[in-house]
């Protein structure tokens, strides 16, 4: 089983993260759009008043000239408002006007500047912000009409600096709601993943909890709960047939080895020679025993045998099954070899592993000839939990491999030696009922490696009298 | 020695029966699990013989009511169905053994002699004897004729498992389940490997061999 993502990693707070980011950008162009577009109005107002201004004082110098230009602003300043005026000479002296000294111009959009001046406001004085054109006036004069723009200029600060701190508030509350969100989508995936892997297990009468709220997630544990039902019967339905075939089977190949012993017993009573009825004997043995693997094969390929798994110790396995061998081994002189390997524990069954071992070391001495080695081995690779057996035999063809795990299948070279040709695939059910690998490989410089190679999850801690039959 | 036959094929009771006369016991046979349960429960049966599957009640659960009736006749099933899981079904429910069908007769009778044989322990023996072989058990040395034989772990209890049964014929089988605690059919015999191996220790120089043969069936320990 996968192990449990983190909130972080989940594709619900990816989602999530990502509207955040794009509903952070849309606000961020949004009011940048509206800031924009106030401000041009705004500006365009004034422009507007302050052109109008111009223009009247552009009449009243046509009317009266300098003069006249100075009584007007005089009396334009007379009352304290928005508007702005300043006239100096051509060394910048005052002239007339409300404004005094000539301002440091700090912007010029288009024809226009923008400039800070002094100001009393209710006794204290202000800096404040205004908006004005200046005029060149015959006599090297120039004047200087403009608006107090302070208010909107307060306004537009006030959204310069907020506008970074909404973005911040939103991209913080939208990831803290989002992982609140993915946890919460998370806690119900992970009791749906904590079932599955129970069934997994071997526990097909489990079923996911829903919650009631007939959401989505209830709709999928529905789906799932059905879809078990229909499994637990299928895999019930196919253990029924497996035992009624075993029973129906087996029941008259009993019938028929009494009979056969029963006839065997009569004539050696009546001293006559019966090496026919022996030889169907060991027939129907040998039929029986066919019978067996194919049964114990569809069985543990299906995995509808309940074979107990218990934490159990490879090596320990290994060093059983070669000693059962190493007497044979050595009547066809042959080196059966023991690698030395540090206690490893799996989850497994240890009746099946042994026979699926027994099988491969059983071959490789069949098929070594005297002289040869095999070796046995019980290791942990960073691939996973390996048992392997090495033959210095003739090995198996490249294109071959894949075939001989299939049932029935002889090689050609083997077709009269003894055997079922079920051997391996026993030993390819065994490995897919651990959820292992059965790999053939070349035993250099000659002969078969074949690996039987556990997953890093079967991994069990060492039970503690494994761990001292192990010093 | 009196036996309890419960098995619904009639074909193979009849076989079993008779077998079991012939090798000198006194048989009562059931067809059914209601009859079974009232014969192993009312008379005394050295061991029972039980199928696994049986109309009325089932074998299981006929062994499991003789345990609860406290009745510890040895019991050893018979199954025809398939073996993997049956098989410690089979002996959590109260059975002593189990022999999946089809079986040879040999392997039943022998089997049946050890169950017999566990019925009547003499006492804890830390010493086995086999005429001039001797096995201890707590030294966990082997002598014949005064003579110490060194023996490997497991040919140590090899050899014990073949006197513990010494005079019965012991098989193949019995003695890859009792021994090496394997319930599969190796493809190749690698038992008789193992016991010409014993044989060459205990045997070899001697005069009278006492680790026999017993064609078609397994091997026995004896005396003479």
């Amino acid at each position: 089983m996968r192990t449990k993502p983190g909130v972080l990693r989940t594709q619900a707070f990816r989602i999530v993260l990502v509207y955040v980011l794009l509903f952070a950008f849309s606000v961020t162009a949004l009011l940048g759009f509206t800031y924009w577009n106030t401000r041009r109005t705004l500006d365009a107002q004034t422009d507007q008043i302050i052109e109008a201004d111009i223009t009247g004082l552009t009449e009243e110098y046509h009317h009266f000239g300098l003069p006249g230009l100075v009584e007007t602003v005089r009396s334009r300043t007379l009352h304290q408002g928005q508007a702005l005026y300043l006239l100096v000479d051509h060394l910048h002296h005052y002239v007339a006007g409300n404004l005094d000294p000539w301002p440091q111009i700090s912007d010029q959009p288009g024809d226009m500047v923008e400039f800070d001046f002094e100001r009393s406001v209710n006794g204290h004085m202000e800096t404040r912000r205004a908006r004005g054109r200046i005029l060149p006036v015959p006599g090297e004069f120039e004047l200087l009409v403009a608006q107090d723009v302070h208010d909107r200029y307060l306004t537009e600060r006030m959204f310069t600096t907020t506008l970074p701190w909404t973005v911040l508030l939103i991209l913080l509350l939208g990831t803290v709601g989002g992982a609140l969100m993915s946890s919460n989508m998370l806690r119900r995936l992970d009791t749906i993943n904590r079932t599955s892997g129970e069934i997994i297990a071997g526990d097909l009468s489990r079923r996911v909890p829903l919650a009631g709220s007939g959401d989505e997630f209830d709709v999928l544990s529905e789906n799932l709960n059905r879809m078990l039902d229909r499994i637990e019967r299928l895999m019930k339905g196919l253990r029924e047939v497996t035992d009624s075939v075993a029973h129906d089977l087996r029941t008259p190949l009993n019938r028929l080895r009494n009979r056969l012993e029963e006839s065997l017993a009569r004539l050696q009573a009546e001293g006559t020679q019966a090496g026919e009825i022996e030889r169907a004997i060991a027939e129907t043995d040998q039929l029986i025993g066919t019978f067996n693997a194919l049964l114990l094969i569809a069985e543990t390929d299906a995995g509808t045998t309940r074979a107990a798994m218990a934490p159990l110790e490879l090596g320990g396995v290994a060093a059983d099954v070669a000693e059962l061998y190493e007497p044979l081994a050595e009547e066809k002189k042959v080196s059966l070899v023991l690698m030395p390997s540090s206690p490893v524990a799996i989850e497994g069954n240890r009746s099946l592993i042994a026979q699926a071992l027994a099988n491969l070391v059983d071959n490789a001495i069949k098929y070594t000839p005297a002289g040869g080695t095999v070796r046995v081995r019980a290791a942990v690779t960073d691939r996973g939990v390996e048992l392997s057996v090495a033959d210095s035999g003739p090995g198996i063809p490249q294109t071959d491999r894949p075939r001989v795990v299939e049932r029935f299948v002889r090689l050609e070279a083997s077709r009269n030696s003894p055997g079922t040709g079920l051997g391996l695939s026993l030993v390819a059910a065994v490995a897919h009922f651990h959820n292992a690998e059965l790999l053939l490989d070349d035993n250099m410089p000659t002969g078969l490696e074949a690996t039987l190679r556990f997953p890093q999850t079967a991994i069990r801690p060492l039970p503690t009298t494994l761990k001292n039959a192990a010093e | 020695m009196r036996i309890l036959v419960v098995e619904d094929d009639l074909e193979a009771q009849r076989y079993l029966v008779q077998g079991l006369k012939e090798s000198g016991h006194v048989v009562d046979e059931a067809a059914d699990g209601d009859t079974g349960l009232n014969l192993a429960l009312s008379r005394a049966y050295d061991v029972a013989v039980v199928d696994r599957m049986l109309p009325r009640l089932d074998g299981l659960r006929l062994v499991a009511e003789m345990r609860e009736h406290g009745n510890a006749t040895p019991v050893l099933f018979l199954s025809a169905l398939s073996e993997v899981d049956d098989r410690v079904k089979g002996l959590k429910a109260g059975g002593d053994d189990y022999l999946t069908k089809p079986y040879a007769f040999v392997e039943l009778l022998a089997r049946i002699d050890a169950l017999m044989r566990r019925r009547a322990p003499a006492g804890i023996r830390t010493r086995l004897d086999v005429g001039d072989l001797e096995l201890d058990l707590l030294t966990r040395a082997a002598k014949r004729n005064g003579t110490d034989i060194e023996l490997q772990p497991r040919e140590f209890r090899l050899l014990e498992y073949l006197m513990r049964h010494a005079g019965q014929v012991v098989t193949r089988t019995m003695l890859l389940e009792s021994v090496w605690e394997y319930h599969f059919d190796p493809q190749t015999n690698v038992i008789d490997v193992h016991i010409s191996r014993l044989r060459a220790k205990i045997d070899k120089g001697f005069e009278a061999p006492l680790l026999h043969t017993v064609r078609g069936a397994g091997y026995m320990i004896r005396a003479h």
